[in-house]
Order: C-alpha cells, then structure tokens, then sequence
C-alpha cells in the first residue's frame, strides 16, 4: 500500500514540476467554459443545472486525457528509468495502479476546479445539487476509463505523440460505439448479439444517464469494469514488451 | 550468494545469453567482461529481475527470482546503463522517493540520505533537478540510488563510462571500499578497470562464458605473460643474440632496436640468461623486466577479433 502511494505520489508531482501541468488545466477550465457558455447556450437556456457542462465532458476528454495520460509509461521508456522502476521492490500492479491513480487524480483535480461554474448557477437559481453531484462522479469515472485506455496505448510506444495518437482513436471508437457511425462498420456481418455488445460498450450511453443524474449501478460498474480491463491490458502489454 | 544456473535469454531467434553458469560470494567483485553486444547487460538485466529468463534458473539470497521476485529486488542496487533517473526531480527528491518506495520514514530516511549523499559527494547539487547536472553527478545520483538500502548486492552496469579519469578513480575507490562484505558484480569494457577493483573476471562473448578467474590467471593466458621486455638508451642490434640464447622462443624488435620483447620456451625462465648477456655485451639498459601479462591480448584472444 505505502509503495502503492508513494509511486502514485511521485508521478502526480512530476505533472507539477513543468508548466505543462498548468497549461493543461487552463485550457481545459477555458474549453469547458466556452462549451457550456456558448456551445451550450447555458443562458439562453434559462435552466438552473449543469447539463450543458457535462454533455460536452466526452467531447473535452477525448483530447484532455490522451494527453494527461500518454507519458504514463511512453517516458519511462525513453528514459530508461522503466529499468530501474521495475528493478525497485515494486510489483507490476503497483506500479500501474500507481501510475494510473495519479493521471485520475491530477483529472480530478482539473475537474474540481470546476467548482466555480457549480457556485454560478446556485447563484443564479436552485439546481438540483444531488444531480450536480452524481453527474460530477460520472464524469470523473469516464475520465478513469479514458486514462485507462491511454495508460495501456502509453505502454505500447516510447514515443509520446504515438500514445496520444492511438489513445484518441481507440477512445474516440469507445464513445461512439453505440452509434450508427461504429455500428454500420459491424453490421451485415457480425450477429445480432455482437451489435449489441458493441453498443452496450458506448461510453457516451453509460455517461448520458449518468450526466442526467441517474445514479445507475450498472453504469458505475461499467466504468470501473473499463478501468480494470484497461489496466490489466496494460500490465499484459509491458510484460510482452519486455520480453521482446 | 548469487547462483545463476544454465541462464539462457532469447529475443525471438537472436540468442542473447546462451547456457551461462555461475556462482558469486561475498566479498567476490566479479567483473563482466566482452565486446558490445556480448550479452552482459541482458545477463544483468535477468539477474535483476528486469527481463524474464527464457530458460535457466537465478537464485539471489536463498530466492529463486521467477517466484519471489519482490524479496531479491530488495536485497539488490542497481545501476542501469547510462544511469536512468527521473530529470524532472531534484537530487533529494529524487533519492527520497527511492527511500520511499525501498520502505523508509522518518528519522530513518533522513539518515540514510545523509549517508549516502556523503558518501558519492552530492552535498552541493542537492537542490538541482537532475537533468541539469553533468554526467559525471548524473552518475553519482544513480550510484546513491543503489547505496541507499545498504544492500548485499550490488550490479553496476558500466559504472564509470563516460566519466573522465578523476571521477572513475572516484568511483573505483568507492566499489572497493564498498566491496568488503558485499557482492559486486560490474560490466565494463575498460580493462585496466578489471585488474583495479575485480578479484574475479568472466569473459563473455556472443552470450557465452569463454573465461572465468582472477584477473592475474586471465594475464598468465596471455602470449605475454613472462616475456621479457628490455629497453635500451640507445638501439642495439641485438636480435640475433638474443634469438642464440636456449630458452628464448621468439625475439621481437621494436623502435628499430630500441627495445625487444622476448617470449620464452614454454616453461622456461630465461631472466638471469639475459641479464648476463646484457653485463656481458655492456649494452645500457633503460628498463628491464618480466610482463604479466596482458588482459587485451587475452580479451582479443578469447572474444575473436
């Protein structure tokens, strides 16, 4: 558990000991602002909730978390220093739940800070905060599963545009996978039940429930499925990479 | 105690380490050596539980490093080649977390950094990131990194490439003040390297063990050992008196008569012979004496330039 922590530890910091870190959460406080101010229309509206934010979180993940999480391994490899992380009384699994943890919370924190939209609209009129706050954990679990996805493509490349690059396309097919546009790739030839695995397998469906403040079970199992799944391909991936 | 048994590493059909066998005890600093490419890093890397073995066994401390791979991590430092560390960190930091991760708190840890930092000289760069310091306090980081828990073992891969001639005495002094109780086991291609800090040399070529002793046996393996190397103040043409003494075998002339290495007839100690010779001639010696021998000549020999 101490190891654990103290990996999780030192990989959060490392966000911190370059601007990157500061960068990336302007730009996404900035994004999120413009999407629910102007993109979705937050005033026009005249709604006290949050819906306009949170509908566009898949869209601003996509992008925001490839890249908060594709120097997870990619840069342990240049480096070097995968050599002497592994040769350190760790095992695999503490590393990559460390590894990971620390992109979740450095997105969680992004995520808290927030917290001044969510103050805006108590301002302007009563939302449901019970809503508000499911909606927040949803969003932070789809958050997990897209680091998660990004941790094991930063585990196949060393080189960081690379991991970047894949993460965005698997994450983007992972969304979209309850839509005609990843559907109609699948139909004709894959069964009836196939198609509706695929669909279950949407990110963008598990998150709308979630993002109406419908606290499924199902659905917060789904993410966290996803997250172990993920996790677990990445162990399985440097540990083939290694041998190779 | 280290025992590596039939240790064997494949990378697809590209056998990098091939049927390796050995022991190492305490007190032993044993030195790999071979050309690029020979195999000892991927040896190193097995031994430190970095890449799984294709087949073969390692034991580290009683533990068989396939099923407690954990519990031999903790007994060994290791030094990667080139010496990876996180840039980003500072030097303390970067130690600490090691501390950290290798289980110590407190008051412990404190102490053990001030042991370590004390002992590779980083008292000055402390609060430097590492990126920004020359190779040779890269080097050092990496050195204290494997210093920390006072392990039993310690693998140095390439301890001292890339330093310049003050810093590799540096670092020399300290794995033989370290070595005392430990196990060392360092890869290099510096030979003079051998003969100053290892009791025990293995010579390893395309993944194979070809020579295994201490660094005096591998010189006596060499064409040179007991040759006699004479020097003149002024060249002698003394090829053809020397070549008429029994015991001598083969006369070398070198710097237009300058200077002659004499190897002699198998078993043979024709030392006095050719001193005599020499009262006798009245030639003017600079230097006089019997080679060792040399670990190039033998590390050419057996690694097949």
């Amino acid at each position: 558990m101490n190891t654990l922590l103290t990996i999780c530890k030192r990989e959060f910091s490392a966000y911190f000991a370059t601007p990157v870190a500061y960068v990336f959460i302007f730009i996404f406080l900035v994004m999120s602002g413009v999407f629910t101010f102007y993109l979705g229309n937050f005033y026009e509206r005249g709604q006290a909730d949050l819906v306009p934010f949170f509908n566009f979180h898949p869209w601003l993940y996509l992008f925001f978390m490839p890249a908060v999480a594709m120097g997870l391994w990619s840069q342990e490899r240049q480096l070097g220093t995968i050599e002497l992380l592994m040769t350190l009384p760790v095992t695999l699994w503490q590393a990559v739940l460390g590894k990971f943890l620390a992109a979740w919370f450095f997105a969680g924190l992004a995520l808290l800070l927030t917290v001044p939209l969510w103050m805006t609209v108590n301002y302007l009129g009563t939302p449901d905060n019970g809503v508000i706050l499911a909606s927040y954990l949803g969003s932070w679990l789809m958050a997990g599963a897209f680091i998660a996805v990004g941790s094991c493509m930063s585990a196949f490349s060393r080189n960081q545009i690379v991991a970047f690059i894949l993460t965005v396309v698997v994450c983007f097919v992972l969304m979209l996978s309850g839509f005609p546009l990843v559907l109609d790739f699948f139909r004709g030839w894959a069964s009836e039940g196939l198609l509706d695995l695929i669909a279950s397998l949407s990110f963008l469906t598990h998150f709308e429930a979630l993002s109406r403040g419908v606290v499924d079970i199902r659905d917060l199992l789904y993410f966290v499925l996803v997250i172990v799944v993920w996790l677990l391909a990445t162990t399985q991936v440097l540990t083939v990479k290694k041998s190779v | 105690m280290i025992e590596v048994q039939h240790l064997t590493k494949r990378f697809g059909r590209f056998t990098a380490v091939n049927d390796l066998s050995f022991e190492v005890r305490p007190g032993e600093v044993l030195g790999f050596l071979g050309p690029n490419g020979a195999g000892k890093s991927t040896t190193m890397k097995m031994l430190t539980g970095f890449l799984p073995v294709t087949s073969g066994s390692v034991h580290i401390g009683g533990y068989d490093i396939a099923q407690h791979p954990v519990a031999v991590k903790r007994q060994i430092g290791y030094l990667p080649e080139g010496a990876p560390s996180y840039g980003d960190m500072t030097v303390l930091a970067f130690l600490r977390f090691i501390g950290e991760i290798r289980g110590y708190r407190g008051a412990e840890l404190r102490q053990r950094l001030a042991r370590v930092v004390e002992q590779v000289g980083l008292q000055d760069v402390l609060k430097q990131a590492v990126q920004t310091l020359s190779k040779g306090y890269k080097r050092r980081v990496g050195l204290a990194q494997t210093l920390l828990h006072d392990p039993a073992i310690m693998i140095l891969d390439e301890p001292t490439d890339g330093l310049d001639p003050n810093q590799k005495q540096q670092v020399r002094q300290l794995i033989t003040d370290l070595a005392e109780d430990k196990i060392v086991i360092i890869s290099t291609h510096i030979l003079e390297e051998v003969s100053a800090v290892c009791s025990r040399a293995m010579i390893i070529a395309a993944g194979k063990k070809v020579a295994d002793g201490t660094p005096a046996e591998l010189e006596a393996r060499s064409r040179y050992h007991q040759a006699i190397s004479v020097r003149f103040q002024q060249p002698v043409n003394a090829a053809a008196a020397f070549s008429a003494l029994p015991d001598i075998h083969e006369v070398d002339e070198l710097e237009q008569g300058q200077s002659y290495l004499l190897f002699p007839q198998p078993g043979a100690r024709p030392y006095h012979a050719v001193n005599a010779l020499i009262e006798q001639q009245g030639w003017e010696v600079d230097t006089l004496h019997i080679e060792r021998g040399r670990l190039d000549d033998v590390f050419r020999q057996l690694t097949g330039v």
